[in-house]
């Protein structure tokens, strides 16, 4: 799938079970899934268009992946703006999304480094969209499809092409300082006394631990070096970028491998061999980033039932209920091998954009018998308090609970109405939550 | 859409009166609201079931369906996906029959046949059809041991009951593939208002044990199960006993 012709030859065809475009398909549950429909790989439209040194942007394809942005972009002293914790996205994907990244509390999400995106809609046309009407854009830049189509999840039509703010960067190094925090209470003091001072952070937490280790974690974060920042030995090639070279874990892992004796064990040795505190630590892009893509297929030790993920917000002034989620996960039984928190800053217009001003977390659990009551209780504790569930990681919220997280669903269904209005553009996610 | 976690969004009853199709809907109801849709004769049952299932939780739908009228099928399951998806569809309707009124009267097994064999495979069909197109679903078919090997106590109703067992099991087979699959239901006994008066045979059920069986096995993706599970074993035996023991056998 590359060019208009194309995605326009399938509209044609699409109508009844509709269709969706899909990247690189790391959304966790059935955003990119279109039962009895049509799916559109997008993959295939991946070459960048135009490059302005000057100004930091660049102007791609929607199936480019953000590997390929920092393959080819870090050598000229550009990163991608916002970077989720695996490379293998597409920047379609990452608008459709509205991903955030280590650094959503200084930069924002995603869409907001987006100047404008190309989005064939249902009629066939080919609408430039931006975040704000903009003459260079035309004459209507339609900033509401824009913010609909941003955390949209496909749903608006398809994004071809868009034109991205980068970072610029002097080096690929980071650095980076880790900090130990011993329960959960110090770990949300350190962050919000110190975390302006950082440009990426995140907190990995143990959910296992109870008591009043509850919450203990290991906290990383960091910056770009600069040039001068670097030893002797590396300012020759500051801009250097490889990655590790890519293991697979092979199919071959029993269910339940993943229970609490063994997440116990991990997280014990994980938080141990952390450094208390550590500072300006030099870190590469991958291993800062995106230490996961470096092991290929790391689901599959999760064995044949799988694993969900479950990342909720809830915002500032709402302590208490980050506890209680922390709480019922570790006193449930359910092991999460992988939780992390992090402070977001302010949200966007975007209307199903996910980020909003609060503490985000995230966890993988693996599929038992009991977890859908489970997170559903989990749910209710977020949704009283104004949090939100993340549409990239969701496979199991209730409809009704959704509607009551997201309260501009009205807009976006307006939006959607408007442009598709007789629901072309559909998914299996968007028929599961009545989108 | 059946979630990652096995949630079921939407549920069709066919037959939705039946004790079974009730104590289905309950036992998803008890997990999540779900979308409900009542397929059955307008009556007051009907009418109670749709109170008694509002009440539970569930965004009830009520559909016409008259297992005798040819036409019905189709128009029952397109008025039943006209408010989206059906991801469960429970065919339920079916009656015992009285062996000594069809041992002389032609008509009365016909009606039977109709019943228990031609509704039920047209149904089938149809939902098959519409499942196809949404690319998921499953059709729960609630069938009988009585079908795995007519006995002369009852064999006008265990004929229809391996007619359409027989019909679900190779649908089952040829939906492979497209997303959509079958659940063959076998319940022993079960006291419910269809076995009223009789008395109970070995290894008796209940409407919720067979509710929990089928939520079990949908959530697991089985083609076959037996409630109690036991019955399985049971019934391979005497699938396999000498005519002239099986015979004899106070079934």
């Amino acid at each position: 799938m590359g060019d208009e012709a194309d995605v326009r030859k399938v509209l044609a065809e699409a109508r009844g079970r509709g269709l969706v475009a899909r990247g690189l398909a790391r959304s966790y549950g059935d955003a990119a899934q279109n039962a009895g429909g049509h799916v559109l790989d997008m993959t295939g439209a991946d070459r960048v268009l135009d490059v302005d040194l000057a100004a930091a942007e660049v102007e791609v394809e929607a199936g480019i992946s953000l590997d390929r942005l920092m393959n080819l972009f870090v050598p000229l002293g550009m990163f991608v703006p916002v970077t989720p914790g695996t490379r293998y996205v597409t920047v379609g994907g990452a608008i459709a999304a509205d991903i955030h990244g280590k650094n959503h509390h200084v930069a924002g999400s995603f869409a907001q480094h987006v100047r404008w995106l190309d989005l064939l809609t249902a009629d066939g046309q080919v609408r430039r969209v931006g975040p704000a009407q903009d003459p260079a854009l035309g004459a209507d830049a339609d900033p509401d499809l824009f913010w609909a189509t941003a955390g949209g999840m496909g749903l608006t039509g398809v994004i071809l092409r868009a034109r991205v703010r980068m970072k610029p960067i002097e080096s690929s190094q980071t650095l980076v300082d880790t900090d130990r925090t011993p329960d959960l209470d110090s770990l949300l003091a350190l962050l919000t006394e110190s975390d302006h001072l950082y440009d990426y952070s995140v907190a990995w937490i143990d959910c296992v631990a109870k008591g009043a280790r509850m919450g203990r974690s290991v906290l990383t974060r960091g910056r770009f070096a600069r040039r001068d920042e670097l030893p002797a030995r590396k300012q020759a090639d500051p801009l250097r970028y490889s990655q590790a070279v890519k293991l697979s874990v092979p199919d071959v892992f029993p269910p339940g491998l993943l229970n609490l004796a063994t997440v116990s064990a991990f997280n014990e040795l994980w938080y141990r061999k952390a450094p208390a505190r550590k500072r300006d630590q030099l870190q590469s892009i991958p291993t800062f980033f995106h230490p996961l893509d470096s092991v290929g297929a790391w689901n599959r030790i999760y064995g044949p039932r799988g694993f969900v993920q479950y990342q909720v917000t809830v915002p500032f002034g709402h302590e208490e209920t980050v506890r209680r989620l922390l709480e019922r996960i570790s006193g449930s039984g359910h092991a999460s091998f992988l939780a992390v928190l992090k402070r977001f800053g302010e949200g966007n217009p975007g209307m199903l954009s996910y980020p909003s001003p609060g503490w985000t977390l995230a966890l993988d659990i693996p599929v038992v018998r009991g977890l859908a009551a489970l997170l559903d209780e989990l749910d209710e504790l977020v949704v009283d308090v104004g949090g939100r569930t993340y549409l990239a990681k969701d496979s199991r919220v209730r409809p009704e609970v959704f509607e009551r997280m997201y309260p501009r669903l009205e807009d976006f269904r307006a939006v959607r109405a408007r442009v598709d209005p007789d629901g072309l553009f559909t998914s299996d996610l968007a028929r599961r939550l009545h989108l | 859409m059946i979630d990652a976690l096995g949630s079921v969004g939407s549920l069709l009853l066919v037959g939705g009166t039946s004790d079974i199709a009730v104590a289905t809907a309950r036992r998803y109801l008890q997990e999540r609201p779900l979308r409900v849709v009542v397929a059955a004769r307008d009556s007051d049952r009907r009418s109670a079931v749709v109170e008694e299932l509002r009440t539970a939780g569930g965004t009830v739908e009520v559909v016409d369906f008259d297992a005798d009228d040819p036409a019905s099928p189709a128009r029952m399951v397109a008025a039943a996906t006209a408010g989206g998806d059906v991801d469960v569809a429970l065919v339920a309707f079916g009656q015992l029959g009285d062996q000594s009124q069809l041992a002389r009267d032609a008509d009365a097994v016909a009606a039977l046949a109709q019943v228990n064999y031609v509704a039920p495979v047209v149904v089938g069909t149809v939902l098959a059809e519409r499942m196809r197109r949404q690319g998921h679903g499953t059709i729960v078919a609630l069938s009988s041991v009585a079908g795995e090997r007519a006995r002369a106590s009852n064999f006008v109703y265990g004929s229809t009951k391996a007619g359409m067992d027989a019909f679900f099991s190779g649908l089952a087979d040829s939906l492979v593939g497209s997303g959509a699959s079958v659940l063959v239901v076998r319940p022993g006994f079960v006291r419910s208002k269809m076995t009223e008066g009789l008395p109970p045979a070995p290894l008796a059920t209940t409407p919720e044990a067979v509710a929990e069986a089928i939520v079990t096995g949908v959530r697991k993706g089985r083609h076959t199960v037996w409630v109690p599970g036991a019955m399985r074993w049971v019934m391979s035996g005497l699938r396999h006993a000498p005519r002239a023991i099986f015979r004899k056998l106070p079934l």
